[in-house]
């Protein structure tokens, strides 16, 4: 076989490539920088009109009508909507929510963090039977959709409740027990997650070193295991905490009747009649996710200058 | 080191596992595993699954109900595809700066309103897209329109909804795979007369495919499983599968049915998963 020489291009057709080539770079550029303009606007736009028309004088959402303050007062001095009885029934209402879902985060941050910690090291240290399948078995609760956790466990509760009532005649209800038991069952997945990716980074030869040196399996994760940890364990209860804060589904299908969570009682608000605090609160609520996760952040980045 | 020894290690290992696990089998697997039954029986007078056993509520699922759920796939592939058309671009984008402080700060930009509730993240987008809502007016001004656009309570809008929730979970692997990306392929392309079309389509997109599918799955299954969007932003043209499932449990329903409707939604999410599992992972 002979190679043949390529025949040297015309010179007029490779200007035109040139050029061509050069236009498509240029559209390229353009796309690229034009996207981030695009895609900014898109997410920032409705969450700033919301945090401005929180401070507009009249009910309206679209319509300027000049800065107040009074919906966050109302919000501070109990009279949602204008003084009347109802709207001191509908403040303490949302201060109830606030409460409660402040009170579910915690109890199902603390029970989540601790079995998802212990969980991961389990999983990444401990060699026994079934470990593969827990691996994949503690995935799924992030990939199955939030309605359908959320039916199974009314289902679930549903026959327990009828099963307990029929056998010892004790009537129980949904409240703030199943909340809890629900997000933890979400949770802990999330947790063990976030720690495994910690524990990953982690080297081991610093718990052999401990060993080593004569420290029983105690002290070693205590003194050497744990505060290696800590960053994770906490990056992962701020997750934890936050998701459990945001919940909506799961905890619509579990909660029963008394017991109203902040996201549920917002979602009332959407359902029913649109009370013009509704931008103060929302901004509130903003408010306090960025603090929250502008802290986890900063704990995260000063866990890893620790590592080094 | 001594049997006795590793013995040990083991049982402590299996003591550490045994409250998650448990936690786990009775309060999210065992519910499934009810789900599972529950779909494969009649409908009781209250709404309950009784005996006997039957396959007509799966039968119902697909008749009755399949407009709706194929509608929710389309609504779902859809808001996926918007994403990837956002995303890609922003990610590359976000990739190409120099400094790690200006990555981070643009990443901490997608991520932040990613950490507002999601209500109140459908609430802001829906003050926008109402009769009199900002949309309008400016479309209005701009004398596009002359009356005010009808956006809200349409299959387009919950799109927009799905996208405007669920973009950051595209944006993010994205951006790991661009990052991770060598450039001396691209260039290679170049010097061998490729021009940036060409490098993109035959190298810079096959070699970040990976992120693209993990971005796309992440954001097609919560897209498929909507309750609160469709429910708010949806009205009844823009219902989804959540919203029948829901529809069939409480006052009037049919817990069958609904276990069945789930069932049927479980087998798309794990799909999708093997999907991941098999294409969206870089290989090692």
């Amino acid at each position: 076989m002979t190679i043949q020489p390529r025949p040297s291009p015309d010179p007029k057709t490779v200007a035109r490539k040139v050029r061509r080539d050069l236009a498509v770079r240029r559209t390229g550029r353009f796309g690229m920088w034009l996207s981030p303009f695009v895609v900014y606007l898109f997410l920032w736009v409705p969450i700033i009109v919301l945090v401005v028309f929180s401070f507009n004088d009249g009910n309206s959402v679209s319509v300027w009508r000049g800065f107040t303050t009074r919906w966050y007062e109302n919000i501070f001095h109990g009279t949602i909507s204008a003084g009347t009885e109802a709207a001191r029934f509908q403040t303490e209402l949302l201060l109830k929510a606030l409460r409660n879902s402040l009170l579910v985060a915690t109890v199902a941050t603390l029970i989540s963090s601790a079995l998802g910690t212990m969980l991961s090291l389990a999983l990444a240290r401990g060699r026994f039977w079934g470990r593969k399948t827990l691996d994949t078995l503690f995935y799924l609760p992030v990939v199955i959709p939030d309605i359908t956790q959320g039916i199974a466990l009314a289902v679930f509760f549903n026959i327990v409740f009828e099963t307990v009532q029929r056998l010892f005649g004790v009537r129980l209800v949904s409240g703030f027990g199943t909340i809890v038991i629900a997000h933890v069952a979400f949770n802990v997945s999330y947790v063990a997650i976030v720690v495994r990716a910690r524990l990953a980074g982690m080297d081991p030869r610093l718990e052999e070193a401990g060993r080593d040196l004569g420290a029983n399996h105690w002290q070693t994760f205590w003194r050497i295991t744990f505060p290696n940890l800590l960053p994770g364990v906490m990056a992962g209860a701020l997750l934890a905490f936050t998701l459990s804060l945001d919940d909506f589904v799961i905890t619509f299908f579990n909660s029963g009747v008394g017991t109203t969570t902040l996201p549920l009682f917002v979602y009332g608000m959407l359902k029913q009649r649109v009370p013009p605090e509704i931008n103060a609160i929302s901004t509130l609520m903003i408010l306090a996710s960025i603090i929250l996760v502008g802290g986890s952040l900063l704990l995260q980045q000063r866990g890893n200058r620790d590592k080094g | 080191m001594t049997r006795g020894k590793v013995r040990g290690d083991r049982a402590r290992a299996v003591g550490m596992a045994l409250p998650a696990t448990f936690w786990l089998v009775v309060f999210f697997l065992l519910p499934l595993v009810f789900v599972a039954f529950s779909s494969f029986m009649s409908r009781g007078p209250g709404g309950q699954p009784v005996s006997p056993a039957t396959l007509a509520q799966y039968e119902r699922t697909f008749t009755v109900f399949g407009p709706v759920l194929w509608r929710s796939v389309g609504v779902a592939l859809f808001a996926t595809f918007i994403s990837l058309v956002l995303g890609y671009p922003l990610a590359f984008f976000i990739s190409r700066r120099r400094s790690p402080a200006t990555r981070m700060f643009l990443l901490f930009l997608v991520m932040l309103p990613f950490w507002t509730n999601f209500l109140v993240r459908t609430y802001a987008l829906i003050t926008i897209m109402q009769r009199d809502g900002l949309l309008n007016g400016l479309f209005k001004s701009l004398g596009v329109i002359s009356a005010p656009l009808q956006m809200l309570f349409t299959p387009a809008a919950v799109m927009v909804g799905l996208v405007y929730g669920y973009l950051p979970f595209m944006i993010l692997p994205i951006y790991a795979s661009v990052e991770a990306l060598d450039r001396r392929y691209v260039e290679a392309a170049n010097d061998l007369g490729a021009n940036d079309w060409t490098a993109f389509w035959r190298i810079i997109f096959p070699l970040t495919l990976p992120g693209v599918i993990a971005g796309s799955i992440l954001v097609f299954i919560p897209a498929i499983g909507a309750y609160v969007t469709p429910d708010l932003m949806g009205g009844t043209r823009g219902l989804m599968i959540g919203n029948l499932i829901q529809g069939q449990f409480g006052g009037r329903g049919n817990v069958p049915l609904g276990s069945a409707i789930s069932m049927v939604l479980l087998a798309m999410v794990f799909i999708s998963v093997l999907v991941y599992t098999r294409w969206g992972q870089r290989e090692e």
